[in-house]
């Protein structure tokens, strides 16, 4: 309470700080937090002089309870954290369990995986972006990026049968074939998008009022960056050559034509920029994919019951927000000994304090738009 | 000279409850069609009645007051914003001769009564006993000092080229042409500014740091809930109403009709139009305007907002002062 601040003594000079500082709690409950995400800031005037997060509102132990559950049930739990990647996540799991139990991924499988991860990342990345407008107070994006965002819930709710928790992929392939629809609904978002990315510019991009409060604020040099370990395109905004798709290409990813996007930047403007180059990647990956799906299997022949021989296995990919990481131990059993998942969204939540620090509370927000939180992928 | 009184309050509160439900209809509807939305369309006709629905529920809903809050400056606070709100309604000219108070200094009247909503702005702030709302309060204060500098120099303008502050003659001096077509480069420069203070005094966005509800979750009024917060709501636009009537008094002719030249067919024609239609006319495009810009750009953080003012807006308002003092002394005007 602001009236019964007390009188501290500032060190050294023993004279009383009588200002004091007033510390105020954005979240749990905070229109800007989009979540359960509860940061207790300490602020000098308008002035950030320290964010703390505090975590746990959300969390449901998944990787707990994914000790005991089998090879193929645990996948379906992880769409519940990143639940604006969850075909992402099921990926990471299903290519850990493949590799244990080296399951050779049909091409037509991979090819599908690979146009839903894009499908996925381009439906991130624009509520992201409406999203993003609107803690800046530019509320109309929102409504804007919602109507091409659902021609993508669309197309997936065709053929996976879900809109947000989709559970598509299974240990060696994808669970039913591509609905018959499914190119030409395709083929109609892409024309459809193509020129509404360039009226999403139009609207927020250029504008002097977002430059302003994009440019310069939340600098993360390239050093902390990696110290924190940001992934994603908050590293990608400081310079730091991250995507796992080209590090590490799974799937189909080396055969593709595609551009990590780097920004030099270090602030959030870099940042916003990188997401909206990476939706016209995303865009060209499914281009050059979607009238190439190679016909024949959707799954490779599994038993009914997998048993990941003794070991430990580590597979990541690249969502929408960063790399992704799952690693199991398996003891020989059908259910993991062990399992963790390395979530973007905690790395890069680490970093929020260094950025936002001197910053005035419009530029917290600002900052937590950039990082595009999912507090369920943090809390887990 | 009590039953004069009595009609006038009544026809202003009655104005005023219209002026509220009739322009928040009008943002919902706006806003909706620039969000690919249809807005309300169930309670009535096109959903006519929303608004109405919304105030009986606030009405019927407890007004709550905090522990902690300061009871008196809590309450009253709502009230304060409210009743200069309607104050600065009485001397403006809504039509050909129909104006409730037509004081002499009439446009000082409205620029000095206007300042006044900061501090129930500012005592809702502080008596709420609320971070969010003492920081909303705060920048509402620094906002609204700021940007009254503007203001008050581009409606200077207009004084220093009709030589009066009565309203009355600032609107018989535009019969031979609006002051926006025949004031030249100071009255459009003073046009722009007047548009964006007026902006920033309203805390519409993009200047709606008092109530940021992406920071401060509802700013100044974050604790308020029932009728009183209904009459911060309604105070705003109110507001809007009045920066907007003033707008198109100083600078887009009042009631005036639009006339081209002298005796042609053009102005006959348009002078058939009731002068009422008119001013309504051009303070609801005014109005239009201002709710485009909420509904478009992002918001400014605190500190751009002040460099704005400061640094851009009063150092050209100043100047654009003494080039309307040049013309004026110089007769460049028609």
């Amino acid at each position: 309470m602001y009236r019964e601040t007390e009188i501290v003594k500032q060190p050294g000079t023993g004279e009383p700080d009588v200002f004091g500082d007033m510390v105020i709690n954005i979240g749990p409950q905070h229109p800007s937090t989009h979540g359960v995400l509860h940061l207790v800031i300490t602020l000098n005037g308008e002035t950030i002089k320290k964010v703390e997060p505090h975590l746990g509102y959300i969390h449901r132990s998944i990787e707990k309870m994914c000790e005991s559950l089998s090879f193929r049930q645990f996948i379906y739990v992880t769409s519940k954290m990143d639940y604006l990647s969850s075909h992402i996540n099921n990926h990471a799991c299903c290519m850990c369990v493949e590799k244990g139990m080296q399951i050779e991924v049909p091409p037509r499988a991979q090819v599908i995986r690979v146009l839903m991860d894009e499908l996925t990342r381009l439906a991130s990345h624009q509520l992201w972006w409406g999203a993003g407008a609107m803690d800046i107070g530019a509320l109309t994006p929102f409504f804007h990026a919602f109507r091409e965002r659902e021609m993508i819930n669309d197309i997936m709710e065709e053929t996976c049968g879900t809109r947000l928790t989709m559970n598509y992929m299974v240990p060696g392939g994808v669970m039913t074939d591509i609905h018959p629809n499914f190119q030409n609904r395709v083929h109609a978002f892409i024309d459809h998008f193509k020129s509404k990315i360039d009226e999403y510019d139009e609207l927020l991009t250029g504008n002097v009022i977002f430059e302003n409060r994009m440019q310069g604020v939340g600098y993360l040099s390239k050093e902390d960056a990696i110290s924190y370990g940001c992934t994603g395109p908050t590293a990608r905004g400081s310079g730091v050559s991250c995507d796992i798709r080209k590090l590490y290409p799974y799937e189909v990813y080396s055969k593709l034509q595609f551009d990590e996007v780097l920004e030099t930047g270090c602030d959030c403007y870099a940042r916003y920029i990188v997401r909206m180059k990476e939706m016209r990647q995303s865009l060209s990956i499914v281009q050059q994919l979607i009238d190439n799906i190679p016909e024949g299997d959707i799954q490779a022949k599994t038993k009914a019951v997998l048993k990941l021989p003794k070991g430990e296995y580590y597979s990541r990919v690249e969502t929408a927000r960063g790399e992704f990481g799952v690693y199991i131990v398996s003891e020989g059993g059908t259910t993991p000994y062990r399992i963790k998942f390395r979530s973007p969204g905690f790395s890069n939540l680490s970093a929020l304090d260094q950025m936002a620090r001197g910053g005035k509370i419009g530029d917290l927000v600002a900052i937590m738009a950039m990082i595009d939180l999912v507090i369920p992928d943090i809390d887990r | 000279m009590l039953i004069e009184f009595a009609i006038v309050g009544v026809c202003i509160i009655g104005l005023f409850a219209m002026l509220g439900l009739v322009l928040i209809m009008m943002e919902r509807k706006v806003s909706a069609r620039m969000q690919l939305r249809l807005g309300p369309n169930r309670v009535g006709p096109g959903g006519m009645f929303q608004t109405t629905a919304d105030t009986l529920k606030l009405i019927v809903k407890e007004g709550m007051t905090p522990d902690g809050a300061d009871k008196f400056l809590f309450n009253v606070a709502p009230f304060i914003v409210m009743i200069v709100a309607m104050v600065i309604m009485a001397p403006l000219m809504f039509a050909k001769g129909l104006q409730i108070w037509d004081v002499n200094i009439g446009i000082l009247f409205v620029a000095a009564v206007s300042s006044v909503s900061v501090i129930g702005v500012l005592m809702a702030g502080w008596a709420s006993n609320n971070k969010y709302s003492l920081l909303g309060a705060m920048r509402s204060g620094a906002q609204i000092v700021s940007y009254e500098l503007s203001a008050g120099f581009a409606i200077l303008v207009i004084v220093i080229l009709t030589g009066d502050l009565k309203i009355s003659s600032i609107v018989d001096g535009q019969v031979n042409g609006w002051w926006i077509f025949k004031g030249h480069l100071p009255v459009w420069i003073a046009f722009v500014i007047f548009m964006i203070a007026v902006t920033a005094e309203t805390n519409r966005a993009p200047f709606d740091l008092a109530e940021a509800e992406s920071e401060l979750t509802a700013g100044f009024h974050t604790e308020y809930s029932g009728m009183k917060f209904a009459l911060f709501f309604l105070a705003e636009y109110a507001n809007i109403f009045v920066v907007c009537a003033i707008g198109a008094t100083l600078f887009l002719g009042g009631w005036q009709p639009l006339h081209f030249g002298t005796g042609t067919k053009f102005n006959e024609i348009m002078d058939y139009i009731p002068s009422s239609v008119w001013f309504m006319g051009k303070t609801f495009f005014l109005i239009f305007v201002i709710m485009w810009f909420r509904w478009t750009f992002p918001r400014l953080r605190i500190d751009q907002l002040l460099n704005l003012e400061w640094k851009y807006l009063l150092p050209i308002s100043m100047f654009n002062i003494l080039l309307a003092t040049l013309m004026a002394i110089m007769g460049w005007h028609f």
